[in-house]
């Protein structure tokens, strides 16, 4: 997918003026907060549980390279294959050689932000096979030739009215007089086109939510079950992930189970959860010939052993999205790659390059609810402040903000120096004043004064009053 | 405990300094008042928040050094501020090599670092405050005093003593007002944004004053219901429980 | 081989990162260890509870996800039970279910006569099936239900009405406890091919965040409970 990240600032007052998304984005704080609350409150363990699963992560991250070996002997133990995919380059030859080798025409998708990252959906159709996204946002996305605006709720950004029209316009075939009034019509609808695309794919392609090493098992996590078709009907079942997702046992996948959803949605447990291991068993009645997983790097090794290696505890609930009020004003598309909100201002300069990605970690006013809410206890503000030390060491922050900065630190390292500037600026702000109690508008402060008003210094600084009252006795 | 009066360095914060000393007054009295004998040590400029912020690590440090030399003597630094005293007692230890001198200072600072409200109640225990205010008041929880500090309760607790005065909560009273130091005049549409949701939520609790412990939110906020033609007044918690309420609030009220 | 490149070069860059050569006998003592002793991390109070309470939080948790649950005393019961219910949805009265013992040796034609019965997987017609639960969970009211030809996981999905039956003395009160019992039938590292949790009928908020049932998967769950007390009860009576 292209990235624009580095329009961030064009995209934002774009959608701070787009009035349907606006609305559409009230529904975020509405929905997502209120029952995450409402799930944590019910399990008394929820803080004790966020513990155990960074500590979990942690040790897996730590001893990587051998969960990995291990993960790796179980899917061929049970009959499944195993890729290995250094960048999203290879990792797509081998769906195409694969979809290929199967005569595939047609190939259904679960929800996957990988897929996104390696610009799969492109490469499938210059292949001359058909990309269905069967998730519903990601489906009507797909309509739209739009990208996710949201980790778990792609389409977020739409209203009803818009995911309506897109349909009329895209399902020319179903009569036209139909009522489509409400969400649970458009669902319905849904349900029926796709359940044909379903049933005729040749190839199903996941992400997976969760690896574990102990028994070679990839999950799934879906309300819709749209994931479980789209593995279990077709001949061959491809599950595309990343190193990153590696948990040891069961157990330790069961403590980050309970944490995925309660952050996300606010339920105890999505509807499917599903455990795959290798293709279908001699006496299975169903179920993929093929199981194959493709483990992809694409740039996670690299941030192995740097500050930013706790960025790969994720697990990819979006509570910080849903908590932030910067993507909260703004929404998902400003971000301009496929991850948003605080986990995306972190993950994606490591992906694309902070040359490309560095506005993302400055628009941010550090508020720390991200962190606060985050299941894995990933330190969010801290990653970004190192993101903002490495565009300070490479130059790459406007020349402006650079100087003044630099005069401020200048002075403020010499205190009798700062005292003068500041008698100076207090009296300067005073005499633009002109004797009223705020300014609305002030040099050199345009991007504060264009909104909002300037208090006028009460009078002299605090330093000369208190040495005056010190000398007064 | 000490058995003498505790010496409190009081760090003013650049914005009081500049643009509103009274709370820095009422600092002062409260701090007297709660028997502390109050100093302001002289080289004190910056915490280093806008050079932390900007990823400008060396500046941040020396202005950490400074601090940290300049309230070498006193028992406590109390700071009217969640974000100066956050960075204070969070961040200056960061800043130093683990096992340097430096780290080691910072690290006796930070244990002795309050953000005042906080100091006067977990440390100080205050009981009765001199004070009355018959205003229906808000209060905005600063982010860094909220989550790096945890001060929630105690503003409150406080607030309660004071005569005639009514605490109405507002809805999403801990979402970030926007102000974010730098961030504001980053991104200035966005930084709006927030704000305006802000105050929106200010004028629907009903409440007639404003209060917060963080200039710079304050002044955020401040400046944004005046642009409305708000007459919802504005001022830093300190001032109503000092009693030194008398002042224009923040922005002046009504101008002449 | 350029599978094998590939393979090496992100071995070799993990390493690298961490500063590892792999062949650390403590790093590799470290995992052995904790695959082999599978521990349970903390385990929440919410399901651990005696039988009965157990089987009724249950229900109350699968209710709260929009499943709809009925009780059976034994599984004579289950024909009935089915037809009611099929009765009541006015779903047809045509059923798929695979060749789990239970639920082939219930009294079909006695309890359920005018209901048609086909086994095997579900094909796209089917409308309503029927499959038996290994276990249920009672911390989140979850089915888990794995392949095989007792169960064929299609039944889980293709219908869009999904019967579960359950033995009362299968819903145990955590994901760990199935765990276990997996262990134990499959033997230690391996698993069916698809282990399904399944927690109320198929949904979505994609649109606005308004939930709505029946996206992909079943429009209706209905789950019934067999043998929900340890003894038959002498006039039927359930709270």
């Amino acid at each position: 997918m292209e990235t624009r990240s580095s329009e961030f600032k064009e995209n934002a007052t774009r959608a701070l003026h787009d009035a349907e998304l606006q609305r559409a984005l009230e529904n975020v704080p509405r929905g997502f907060i209120q029952r995450r609350l409402a799930a944590r409150d019910r399990l008394p363990e929820f803080e004790a549980l966020r513990d155990e699963a960074r500590a979990i992560k942690d040790h897996t991250l730590a001893h990587l390279d051998l969960y990995l070996e291990r993960y790796e002997a179980k899917v061929r133990a049970s009959g499944g294959h195993v890729h290995f995919a250094a960048d999203g380059a290879e990792a797509k030859r081998i769906v195409i050689e694969i979809a290929r080798r199967l005569g595939a025409r047609s190939v259904t998708k679960g929800k996957s932000m990988v897929g996104e990252e390696i610009e799969l959906n492109e490469a499938l159709s210059a292949a001359g096979i058909q990309p269905v996204e069967t998730d519903l946002g990601e489906y009507i996305i797909q309509l739209r030739g739009e990208h996710p605006s949201h980790i778990i709720a792609p389409a977020v950004h739409l209203t009803r009215d818009q995911v309506e029209a897109d349909f009329r316009a895209a399902h020319a075939h179903l009569p036209r007089e139909r009522n489509l009034d409400e969400a649970a019509k458009l669902v319905h609808e849904a349900r029926l086109v796709l359940r044909e695309k379903f049933i005729g794919a040749d190839l199903g392609i996941t992400g997976a939510n969760f690896l574990v090493a102990e028994t070679g098992t990839s999950i799934i996590v879906t309300n819709e079950g749209n994931g479980d078709l789209t593995q279990i009907l077709p001949k061959a079942h491809l599950v595309l992930t990343t190193i990153d997702k590696l948990v040891p046992t069961l157990e330790d996948v069961a403590t980050l189970l309970r944490l995925l959803a309660r952050s996300a949605t606010g339920q105890d447990m999505s509807c499917y959860t599903t455990f795959s291991t290798g293709p279908r068993r001699p006496d299975d009645p169903d179920g993929p010939e093929e199981y194959h997983v493709i483990l992809l790097d694409n740039g996670r090794s690299a941030i192995l052993g740097t500050p930013f290696q706790p960025m790969l505890r994720c697990i990819r609930c979006g509570a910080c999205l849903n908590h932030c009020p910067v993507y909260q004003a703004v929404g998902g598309h400003a971000y301009g790659w496929v991850y948003q909100g605080p986990m995306g201002a972190v993950l994606t300069p490591s992906l694309i390059g902070l040359d490309k990605a560095g506005q993302l970690p400055n628009a941010s006013t550090f508020c720390g609810r991200c962190e606060e809410v985050c299941p894995m206890k990933i330190p969010l503000p801290g990653m970004m402040r190192h993101w903002r030390e490495r565009e300070f060491e490479r130059h790459l922050q406007p020349a402006a903000a650079r100087y003044g900065l630099k005069l401020w630190a200048f002075l403020a390292e010499r205190p009798a120096l700062y005292r003068l500037a500041t008698r100076l600026g207090n009296r300067a702000l005073r005499l633009w004043s002109r004797g009223r109690p705020r300014m609305s508008m002030v040099p050199l402060a345009g991007g504060w004064t264009r909104f909002r008003d300037f208090p006028t210094p009460e009078g002299a600084t605090f330093m000369d009053q208190w040495q005056g009252r010190r000398s007064n006795g | 405990m000490l058995g003498r009066k505790p010496r409190v360095g009081l760090f003013v914060t650049c914005l009081v300094d500049l643009l509103r000393p009274s709370i820095g007054f009422a600092a002062v009295r409260l701090l007297e008042k709660a028997g502390c004998v109050v100093e302001v040590p002289q080289s004190q400029t910056c915490c280093g928040q806008p050079a932390f912020n900007s990823g400008d690590r060396r500046d941040t440090a020396a202005l950490a050094r400074q601090t940290i030399a300049a309230f070498e003597e006193v028992d406590y630094l109390v700071a009217p501020s969640g974000s100066c005293a956050g960075m204070i007692r969070k961040h200056y230890p960061t800043l130093f090599p683990e096992g340097s001198d430096d780290r080691f200072r910072a690290e006796a600072l930070a244990q002795r670092s309050y953000e005042l409200v906080s100091f006067l109640v977990d440390v100080m225990g205050v009981g009765d405050l001199d004070a009355d205010y018959p205003r229906v008041v808000t209060y905005h929880d600063s982010c860094s005093g909220l989550r790096e500090l945890e001060i929630r309760s105690q503003p409150r607790q406080l607030l309660a003593k004071v005569k005639g005065l009514k605490v109405t909560e507002m809805k999403d009273a801990e979402v970030c007002c926007g102000f974010g130091g730098t961030f504001c005049v980053k991104y200035p549409e966005i930084s709006n944004d927030m704000v305006r949701k802000k105050i929106a939520n200010v004028t629907a609790s009903g409440a007639e004053v404003l209060l917060a412990g963080d200039l710079g939110c304050l002044m955020n906020m401040a400046g944004k219901l005046s642009r409305e033609g708000s007459r919802i007044e504005v001022r830093h918690v300190a001032e109503v429980l000092a009693g030194e309420t008398g002042g224009p609030p923040i922005g002046g009220g009504d101008p002449g | 081989m350029a599978d094998r490149d590939h393979r090496s070069v992100l071995f070799s860059r993990i390493r690298q990162g961490l500063g590892v050569s792999g062949d650390e006998p403590a790093r590799r003592r470290a995992v052995d260890e904790r695959v082999s002793r599978h521990s349970r991390n903390l385990v929440p109070r919410r399901g651990q509870l005696e039988r009965s309470a157990r089987i009724a939080l249950f229900r109350t948790m699968a209710e709260g996800v929009h499943a709809t649950v009925a009780e059976a005393e034994g599984p004579a019961e289950i024909p009935a039970l089915i037809a009611a219910y099929l009765r009541q949805q006015n779903l047809p009265s045509r059923v798929r279910h695979g060749d789990d013992p239970l639920l082939s040796e219930l009294p079909w034609r006695e309890g359920a006569p005018a209901v048609e019965r086909r086994s095997g997987r579900a094909e796209p017609a089917d409308e309503v099936s029927v499959s038996r639960a290994a276990a249920g969970v009672a911390e989140s009211g979850t089915l888990i239900l794995l392949s095989g030809p007792d169960n064929p996981t299609t039944l889980n999905f293709l219908p869009e009405t999904h019967i579960a039956v359950i033995k009362g003395d299968d819903i145990v009160a955590s994901y760990e406890d199935v765990f276990d019992r997996i262990r134990s039938a499959y033997g230690t590292g391996r698993m069916p091919r698809t282990l399904n949790m399944i927690t109320g009928p198929s949904r979505t908020a994609d649109i606005e965040q308004r939930l709505e049932l029946g996206a992909h998967g079943p429009k209706r769950l209905h789950i019934i409970i067999v043998n929900s007390s340890p003894e038959p009860q002498p006039t039927g009576g359930h709270p």
